[in-house]
């Protein structure tokens, strides 16, 4: 640094600045009370992080709500760490996850291997899979916790969406989700979904199953 | 692929040049195969090595110069197949590699091949092990010109409850269709339409109408049968309401009537497809358009982790590839040995591992509790003590007797076997599960024990004739079927089958049957039909399980042999028998051949197992063992995989089970025989133990441990046991006993006498006849729903006239109940061209469990009666 080396040559010449040289070191503590504060007070204050921040990963859905993601296992080839496990299964008119006849059953991102590099968001043949600029969930004190379930990566449920399983938009095909046709949910499918809901209640089964807000 | 024509002579060989390279193949090699033998892969779909050329794909276009006439070398104005084309003298090839005509030929076809194919990569089984996706990306370009929209087709159709079919992807290569006909010989689907509509599809009356009546039996039931007639006769495409026979899942069906999932569809003759082979048209598959449903979606090639296996069910030995992910199998594949099984396999082989992974696999040893009289887990060194304890109190109380099963690797039936005689200190040791004849015993002893390598696969197809004496090749050896086939294919070969009907598999033989009542096969082995059938040199006789329960028919078959110098094999059904012959888990027999009849056998054995003597006194085999058990005079149990519903008499053998007084049981998963244990230790099942079959060749099936596991094998279980008793038999590792047991040699002194004569019992009773399908109720294929799903319907079958005095009207379907004193069985009646008063059941199917209900086997008298009360028979 400048600083230094102006100081090394003069303390090598002698003279009467080397007098000041014990306190010539204050010189930077003191010019830098004067600058811009870097220091960020977290956790009292958050700063946004950049728009494209690798953050945890996040599993989408189709605007009404049935999963993107094909269980195709290309994030798990992709993945440099080997931190991504996937398992794909069938799509059944009981219980269809997502568009088309595979989803992905099993889905798990381990971030004590993940290392953030996005391969996998590029592997990704439907979009399923885009990373938040969320950060603060990947701590923990356990290793298991620190594996991500697909519940835990899972997009929340926005309006117009009916989360999975539930039947396709009726009348369209899996191409049509692709290509952007299907926008929200249709009455057909909450029908589908309330009727499902009240064989669970009668088989005794106490999961709740609702729609977002429309 | 490899290149599997027969080596020829020097003096057949052409020499042609491909890519510069000039090359001498044997006459007739196709040029695929030329390029192949100097590393010139051409791509390729259609092509198998083992199937006819087709020529279906095209993607293997090659510029071809051949000579004319005069010698001028000139080019044929096209590109030309190499696949279908054989090399001639002077020939001139260039491959993609030196010809752009070539390449440009290759990725014209490519593209026109992906023109309607999906792309679905992601969500295709194939993907990451696909032909057409690896070809597409070193043989095709990167963009199509193609800009329309693709044919689209429902999907995925199920043919059988394990095949699925998805046509968008297929490109029409006919690998599946070719391998239906001409290797497995059940067609059950074949392209439809033409043009650009052409598709592989299943037969159904709406397409192909064809006609139901059949000129060989069929399986069919009234459920099955009326439906048929209804579509027919309307004409209409309600395929779903025809295939109402499986019990699984119920299905969607798409709007042009085809049924995309659930039920599976009927094949030419009307059956639904129940091939038995349909799992190799997934394999050879080259793109991804037949699928398997029990592997589907379940992994990628990348997160398989592949090991060498060997088929535990039967006993042809076949070559498996065993892929695992995470500690379970996901699938397993037909590998690849020319020797044995080619590159093919039967479904049972492909699809039955689930068994070992089911919720009663035994983790940890089971002790009973002497106050509540429960099985309690327990550690192994606790398990071990109450073992050795109660085992050496046995055997001075009255002694142990061993009953290990068929399944065993050659390594644990020696332990066994060395077991029983150097600690328990008998000779009361039978793998026999099954029905079984001292006759049988001294056959083996004469002529299978120690004879090391026999009649092989090669041998098979060469032969000019083969007699299946007591076996059903497509059922009990479903490698010997195939073969078999593919000889017969070939021309000159015949095939005779010693049954009381022809069943499908002698018939897609072209198999001559002679005609006998069960039970009377010793007088079919002497007649003079046997001697004609395998009177040319060459011929082979191969023995099935059923003779066991013939008698005279060992002896018979060894006097044929001898008069007409064919060549005797032993075919048994399971994995592990062949091996226990050899190891010497029978009562007469010592390891290698050795008879204990023979003192000095017996001071080579002791010196080799470094004891003072072994026991001189001829064991009990599994019947005496099992009444001595029962009676009281054995007090003790050594049982490994044995279920006692394939004992003779499953009654006394759970009564023997009951009876003892202490029972240790070395079991894969609880069973019926750990109902009655006092000890249970826990063993591995074959992807999680190395060993060795020995198959029906005699040959050495060596395969490692392809799972991680801790579970231990039935050897080093007793090797610690033998420690316990404080006698060291030195089988700790997995492969010790297979090598002690190679260390012993072969006895070369004199062998076991042959087999003795015995009289053929009284006719005039209702004779049944029976044997075991390929899929049925074994417990070895537990747990896979999708695989049961093809198995044949249980049919109950009579001749005509048999039937008729029953009181069977023509044409109306009837179920009859074949009965004893012991229980009854009904099932739907088939009528079949076979002896009167003969009635056939399948051994172990379900709803036809032979041996449980009725204690009976192949030659036993019983009863038949219409499902109502008509009696006729004893």
């Amino acid at each position: 640094m400048a600083d230094h080396n102006s100081n090394e040559t003069s303390s090598d010449g002698g003279g009467w600045l080397s007098a000041f040289a014990p306190i010539a070191g204050f010189g930077v503590t003191f010019a830098t009370m004067f600058t811009k504060v870097v220091t960020e007070q977290y956790p009292e204050q958050k700063v946004p992080t950049a728009p494209r921040f690798h953050g945890r990963h996040q599993l989408n859905r189709h605007p009404d709500g049935l999963e993107k993601c094909i269980g195709c296992e290309l994030c798990a080839w992709a993945c440099p760490a080997d931190a991504i496990f996937v398992e794909g299964a069938d799509n059944t008119e009981e219980d269809r996850f997502s568009p088309g006849e595979r989803y992905g059953r099993v889905y798990q991102i381990n971030y004590l291997r993940c290392i953030l590099c996005g391969l996998c968001i590029e592997a990704c043949p439907t979009r399923a899979l885009t990373m938040t600029n969320e950060y603060e969930q990947l701590k923990g004190s356990t290793r298991a916790g620190l594996i991500f379930e697909k519940q835990d990566l899972l997009a929340p449920v926005l309006g117009g969406m009916i989360p999975a399983p539930h039947p396709m938009v009726p009348g369209t095909t899996e191409q049509d989700y692709y290509q952007g046709k299907v926008t929200q949910s249709v009455s057909e499918q909450q029908e589908w979904v309330d009727a499902r809901h009240g064989e669970d209640e009668k088989a005794g089964k106490v999961e709740s199953v609702k729609g977002g807000d429309r | 692929m490899t290149v599997t024509e027969p080596s020829k002579t020097a003096v057949d060989l052409v020499t042609l040049t491909i890519d510069g390279i000039e090359v001498s193949v044997p006459k007739g090699t196709l040029l695929i195969r030329a390029a192949e033998e100097l590393g010139i892969a051409i791509p390729r779909f259609c092509d198998h090595p083992l199937l006819a050329p087709a020529g279906a794909c095209r993607q293997c276009l090659v510029e071809v110069a051949m000579p004319d006439r005069e010698g001028n070398v000139r080019p044929m104005p096209k590109p030309q197949a190499s696949c279908t084309m054989t090399a001639t003298p002077g020939m001139v090839v260039k491959t993609q590699l030196t010809s752009p005509v070539s390449e440009k030929a290759q990725r014209g076809v490519m593209e026109l091949l992906l023109i309607n194919h999906p792309l679905d990569c992601p969500v295709c089984d194939k993907g990451g092990e696909c032909p057409l996706q690896n070809q597409a990306l070193a043989n095709g370009q990167g963009e199509s010109r193609f800009t329309e929209v693709k044919r689209t087709f429902p999907k995925p159709i199920r043919i059988s409850t394990q095949v699925l079919l998805d046509r968008e992807r297929c490109i029409l290569c006919q690998r599946c269709t070719r391998f239906s006909k001409e290797i497995a010989g059940d067609p059950f689907i074949d392209l439809q339409m033409r043009g650009a509509h052409q598709q592989i599809g299943t037969f159904s009356p709406g397409v192909l109408d064809f006609h139901v009546d059949l000129p060989y039996p069929v399986v069919r039931t009234s459920e099955e049968l009326e439906p048929t007639v209804e579509s027919q006769t309307q004409g209409s495409t309600k395929d779903e309401s025809r295939g109402a026979s499986h019990d699984h899942v119920t299905g969607t069906y798409a709007a042009d009537g085809i049924a995309t999932r659930g039920e599976a569809m009927l094949d030419e003759s009307g059956q639904p497809f129940a091939s038995y082979f349909s799992g190799n048209t997934i394999q050879i598959c080259p793109v991804g358009a037949l699928t398997g449903a029990a592997y589907r979606f379940r992994a990628r090639p990348f997160d398989l982790v592949s090991s060498k296996g060997v088929c535990e069910h039967c006993a042809g030995g076949c070559a498996l590839r065993v892929d695992h992910r995470r500690g379970k199998v996901a699938r397993r594949l037909a590998a690849e040995d020319s020797a044995v099984n080619e590159e093919w396999n039967c479904d049972k082989g492909r699809w039955a591992f689930t068994w070992s992974t089911g919720a009663d696999r035994l983790t940890h040893p089971l002790v009973r509790d002497p106050e509540t009289g429960e099985l309690e887990p327990v550690s192994w060194p606790y398990a071990l003590e109450v073992a050795a304890k109660g085992l050496l109190k046995a055997r001075e109380a009255g002694g142990v007797g061993v009953l290990p099963g068929g399944r065993l690797t050659v390594g644990d039936a020696y332990a066994y076997a060395k077991f029983a005689r150097v600690v328990l200190r008998t000779n009361d040791i039978d793998f026999r599960s099954r029905a079984h004849s001292a006759e049988e015993e001294a056959f083996l002893s004469h002529a299978v024990a120690g004879t090391g390598l026999g009649v092989t696969y090669a041998a098979l197809e060469a032969a000019p004739s083969v007699l299946l004496a007591g076996l059903e090749a497509e059922e009990e050896a479903a490698s010997v079927f195939l073969r078999l086939r593919k000889s017969v294919l070939k021309g000159s070969k015949k095939v005779y089958s010693i049954a009381p009907w022809a069943s499908r598999g002698l018939i897609k033989l072209s198999g001559s049957l002679l005609q006998t009542v069960p039970g009377q096969e010793a007088t079919a082995l002497g007649s003079a039909a046997a001697a004609e059938a395998v009177a040319e040199p060459g011929s082979i006789i191969l023995l099935g399980p059923r003779l066991t329960e013939s008698p005279g028919a060992y002896q018979a078959a060894l006097a044929l042999a001898a008069s007409s110098g064919a060549r005797l094999a032993w075919v048994p059904r399971r994995a592990g028998e062949r091996g226990a012959v050899e190891a010497g888990a029978l009562p007469g027999l010592l390891p290698g051949g050795r008879p204990v009849s023979d003192p000095a056998a017996r001071v080579d054995m002791a010196a080799a197992w470094d004891v003072e003597s072994l026991p001189s006194q001829p064991g009990r085999d599994a019947t005496r063992i099992v009444d001595a058990a029962a009676a009281g005079v054995l007090a003790g149990l050594l049982v490994g995989g044995v279920d006692p519903d394939d004992m003779p008499d499953p009654a006394a053998a759970r009564a023997a089970l009951e009876t003892a007084s202490f029972v240790v049981s070395l079991e894969v998963r609880a069973s019926a025989v750990t109902a009655y244990a006092d000890v249970v230790l826990p063993v591995a099942p074959p992807a999680e133990k190395g060993g060795t079959y020995l198959n029906w060749e005699g040959r050495h099936r060596e395969f490692p441990q392809a799972l991680t596991s801790d579970a231990l094998s039935d050897g080093e279980v007793l090797d610690s046991l033998a420690s316990e008793v404080g006698v060291w038999i030195g089988l700790r590792g997995e492969l010790s006993g297979t090598a002690e047991l190679a260390s012993l040699g072969r006895w070369e002194g004199a062998k076991a006498d042959r087999p003795e004569h015995h009289t053929v019992p009284v006719a005039g009773t209702t004779v049944l006849s029976t044997w075991s399908m390929l899929l049925d109720r074994g417990r070895l294929q537990d747990g896979e729903p999708y695989l049961a799903g093809t198995a044949h319907r249980a049919v109950a079958r009579m001749s005509p006239a048999t039937a008729a005095q029953l009181g069977v009207q023509k044409g109306i379907s009837s179920n009859v109940t074949v009965f004893n004193d012991r229980g009854e069985i009904t099932l739907p009646l088939a009528l079949t061209p076979m002896p009167d008063g003969v009635v056939w059941l399948p051994s172990n199917s379900p709803g036809s469990p032979v041996r449980s209900k009725l204690a009976a086997g192949n030659g036993d008298a019983v009863s038949v009666r219409l499902a109502g009360d008509q009696l006729m028979g004893a």
